[in-house]
């Protein structure tokens, strides 16, 4: 039985906004912390899933989860002679 | 309402644990062989092991009236030692014949390396030859969509291989589609921060639907929370969902999965229980 989209904005408005003061602050504690040596690519991921959530496009879960995944080699059997 | 877990470790559980999972109505488990937080020395660790699966557990479950069923295998995790990992494989058929024993699990990759797919697949032939069901564990975070392709390429390799007699855990949104498609069942586990929570496999559930697909804790010796199916529960039922949608994916589906093990699912149904076997 699926919810409306006003029910589902409803019942889970706190916990999100909640989510997302999470992440503002998480950005102002990288912004505040003291300089020093930085994972780019860490760092970049975050900002690229960042950037997800406010697309306009769907499946923002499963996209998110495929930016933080190791690429899939369909010749992974020949490489490990098995 | 009554609920199956169908991948907790109890091993690494307190007595209490049973109690209260008891009380929340959880009245089967299966536990699935893993790695205990350290790497084992000899075959006879697993034998002692084993034990601990087939003897020890069944029994502290069942003053619970808890039924407890396991799977045995050589966890990925110390699959790199190639050497042992084979005198473990040959020592398995030992217990096969344990009345608790369900088939070979929780096979699957680790790291995604080279010793962990040829473990994985020697499994695989242990349990083709001894007709056992198979439970799949699939790797965490970056690794898991590639290590999840992998697996499927080798059980799907295999045209002795019956995807509906597998269940592939862990899954989440990248990886439950073609597990599903595929005709395996599918396991969602509800774990704090490597895996899933229950409002996301709520969302899975309302997406992908109720065949074929489960929700378990995966309670162990880390970071977890073996009472993670009741909080499912209350999420679809703030949700809306019947009871017996509900039902399905904590009781029914489990039920119908483990009962192709055959006889070693001797599982009573509570209704059907009377106090001695309850208590």
């Amino acid at each position: 039985m699926p919810r409306t989209v006003g029910q589902v904005l409803d019942q889970e408005f706190l916990q999100v906004r909640a989510k997302i003061l999470e992440l503002a602050a998480f950005f102002d504690r990288l912004e505040l912390a003291e300089p020093g040596a930085v994972d780019q690519r860490q760092l970049a991921l975050l900002q690229q899933g960042c950037a997800i959530l406010n697309d306009d496009e769907g499946e923002k879960a499963k996209r998110v989860q495929m930016l933080f995944s190791r690429e899939y080699n369909p010749q992974w059997r020949q490489e490990f002679s098995l | 309402m009554y609920y199956i877990d169908p991948h907790i470790h109890m091993v690494s559980r307190t007595t209490d644990d049973y109690e209260t999972l008891a009380k929340m109505g959880c009245v089967a488990v299966s536990e699935p062989a893993f790695w205990a937080g350290f790497d084992r020395g000899s075959v006879d660790g697993f034998r002692d092991y084993f034990r601990q699966l087939t003897e020890v557990e069944p029994r502290r479950a069942a003053q619970y009236g808890i039924q407890h069923f396991t799977w045995l295998c050589i966890n990925a995790k110390e699959a790199e030692n190639v050497e042992l990992s084979r005198e473990v494989i040959a020592m398995i058929p030992e217990f096969l014949d344990r009345p608790n024993v369900l088939g070979i699990g929780e096979i699957g990759l680790n790291k995604n390396t080279k010793n962990e797919a040829t473990v994985f697949l020697e499994h695989v032939e242990l349990a083709v030859q001894h007709n056992q069901q198979i439970l799949i564990h699939t790797p965490h975070l970056e690794d898991k969509y590639q290590g999840t392709r992998m697996i499927m390429d080798m059980l799907l390799g295999d045209s002795r291989i019956d995807p509906s007699r597998v269940l592939i855990d862990h899954v989440e949104e990248h990886t439950i589609e073609p597990v599903l498609e595929a005709g395996f069942w599918a396991g969602m586990t509800l774990y704090p921060v490597t895996k899933c929570t229950p409002q996301r496999a709520a969302d899975m559930i309302e997406r992908y639907g109720s065949q074929r697909l489960m929700a378990n804790s995966a309670g162990d010796w880390g970071p977890s929370k073996p009472t993670a199916i009741p909080d499912l529960i209350l999420e679809l039922r703030r949700r809306g969902h019947s009871e017996q949608a509900i039902r399905q994916i904590v009781y029914d589906n489990p039920v119908a999965f483990f009962s192709q093990s055959g006889a070693h699912f001797d599982f009573v149904p509570p209704e059907s229980r009377n106090m001695e076997q309850s208590v």
